[in-house]
């Protein structure tokens, strides 16, 4: 249990890596790395598909990482109605590794350029729900 | 190696708001495919059913399909890989007829998406991705192939207009289809002033969830060439995967796994892409259909929109391209999909597509993705002299 509490709604609540909620809470967000091969995932995973090691630990994604591409959603899913609109994006960092997300409303649309600079960041939902999102550096 | 043949297709009407249970609208796609092949149930050997489940209640369609087709005792299973579902059941039929199980196996393919409203219909089709990471943000199918749309044009320089440009051929050949759910012209200024639906994705940009019903009667070479006076072959078959997960992609200009099945189904059928003279291609949007003219080889990465801009996908250019009307227009009831793609290469390969015949075509293409390009299937056909 605990996952439930991440993002605005959420289909899964028991999960290995449901910790990656509590470092959201203390104000990481984190990544996975693989203690034997050294292969470094986000989203977080118990087990390592290069080797199937399951000895993981825990890194913090840090950044800033730049942004690949992005859309602004004028219609949503059910559930995320009053959120609408909102813009979802995918950012990548020097290691390699890619974060999906939602890019911060403090960002207006006309400022959105691929290639920039962009960090994660958690943040708190209503209703005790936690989540992280992209903001300028 | 015997070859495997298709002797038989059919297709119910692509429509909103079918007025019949699943039962019902599946036996038109299979009964129309019966009478193209003029064999009995008794005749076909195995069924695959192929769909993606979460649209029905009833469970385990398979058993009730079989039942209500005259298909028991014959083995029946059911076979998913979302929008590429069909063309998955293509494969395993193609493989259990070359192992020598069967001789004449049935393909499937059915969605009634008007089970469930429009908003629950994207909450579904978003829980295709990684449901875990990436539902929790309010996920879309559109959402998606946006941000494909968004990388392809930063990379490349392509368009919206060359985006729309891709509607307005996709609805200038629904309109001859009478199989068609949108029938109607669209101009490239209508398609341009349509509401974004998530950017630069806009309404026009997007096909319609349809219901319907499709089905392949497939065969080995003796029996295909007893029953059928055109059979039509299955000369190569590629199948690639790819991570579901965003975070997980190498490129957002193009689909990995199009790419690997196609190098797959050229390989095999011994052909190139400048040897197909027809093609279907998943254009769930107009972005797909654009990474597909590249994906394919049909231009190099980044001219895709020179094909769509010189009009060489349309009948009489270099390679045309879902003159059917692709899912744009015909619409897209994601497990009859495959099929219906699969049957108008057949019809174009025995001469019978009517008003949207490309005249003279030895060899066509249907290039079927599941998810936002999970899964990708590439299948060449190929006819008799």
């Amino acid at each position: 249990m605990g996952f439930e509490r991440f993002g605005t709604v959420s289909f899964v609540s028991q999960t290995k890596v449901a910790k990656f909620v509590d470092f959201l809470d203390e104000g990481s967000v984190m990544g996975t790395k693989c203690k034997s091969c050294g292969a470094k995932y986000f989203p977080p995973r118990s087990d390592c598909a290069q080797c199937l090691s399951s000895d993981m630990e825990w890194f913090e994604i840090t950044g800033p990482g730049k942004l690949v591409t992005y859309s602004k959603l004028m219609y949503a899913p059910s559930g995320f109605e009053k959120d609408l609109p909102y813009r979802i994006c995918v950012v990548e960092y020097a290691d390699g590794v890619k974060v999906f997300g939602r890019i911060s409303s403090q960002i207006p649309d006309k400022e959105l350029a691929i290639g920039m600079d962009l960090v994660a960041v958690p943040v708190k939902l209503s209703g005790d729900k936690v989540s992280y999102e992209f903001r300028r550096p | 190696m015997q070859k495997v043949g298709i002797i038989g297709v059919g297709q119910s009407a692509f429509v909103r708001g079918y007025e019949g249970s699943i039962r019902e609208l599946v036996f038109e796609g299979f009964s129309e495919a019966m009478r193209d092949a003029q064999i009995k149930p008794e005749d076909i050997q195995a069924s695959i059913i192929c769909s993606a489940p979460e649209y029905d209640k009833q469970r385990t369609p398979a058993g009730l399909m079989a039942e209500y087709l005259g298909l028991n005792p014959q083995p029946t299973f059911y076979i998913e890989s979302v929008c590429s579902s069909s063309s998955m059941g293509l494969r395993v039929a193609y493989s259990m007829i070359q192992a020598g199980l069967h001789d004449v196996v049935a393909v499937i393919g059915f969605q009634k998406m008007s089970e469930i409203s429009s908003a629950e219909s994207q909450e579904r089709m978003g829980r295709g991705a990684d449901i875990m990471w990436e539902s929790p943000f309010g996920t879309m199918m559109p959402a998606y192939y946006a941000m494909h749309a968004r990388a392809h044009m930063n990379t490349y320089g392509t368009t919206e207009e060359d985006l729309a440009l891709i509607r307005v051929k996709a609805a200038s050949y629904g309109q001859i289809n009478e199989k068609a759910v949108y029938r109607k012209g669209v101009t490239l200024e209508k398609a341009l002033e349509s509401d974004p639906v998530s950017t630069p994705l806009k309404v026009f940009d997007c096909c319609a969830n349809a219901d319907g019903s499709s089905c392949i009667i497939v065969a080995s070479e003796e029996m295909a060439r007893k029953l059928s006076p055109k059979p039509v072959w299955i000369l190569g078959l590629g199948a690639a995967s790819a991570p579901i997960n965003m975070a997980g992609r190498t490129t957002f200009s193009g689909l990995t796994c199009a790419r690997e099945a196609a190098k797959q189904a050229y390989a095999m059928a011994g052909v190139g892409p400048e040897d197909i003279d027809v093609a279907e291609v998943h254009d769930c949007f107009t972005i797909a259909e654009m990474m597909a003219y590249e994906d394919l080889g049909f231009a190099e990465p980044g001219k895709g929109k020179e094909l769509i801009r010189n009009k060489e996908t349309y009948i009489g250019g270099k390679i045309p391209v879902n003159v059917d009307g692709g899912l744009l227009s015909k619409g897209h009831p994601i497990g009859a999909t495959g099929g219906s793609q699969i049957r108008t290469i057949t019809l174009q390969l025995r001469s019978e597509a009517g008003p949207m015949q490309v005249d003279g075509a030895k060899i066509g293409l249907v290039h079927n993705i599941g998810g936002v390009g999970i899964y990708g299937n590439v299948t060449i056909f190929g006819r008799d002299e």
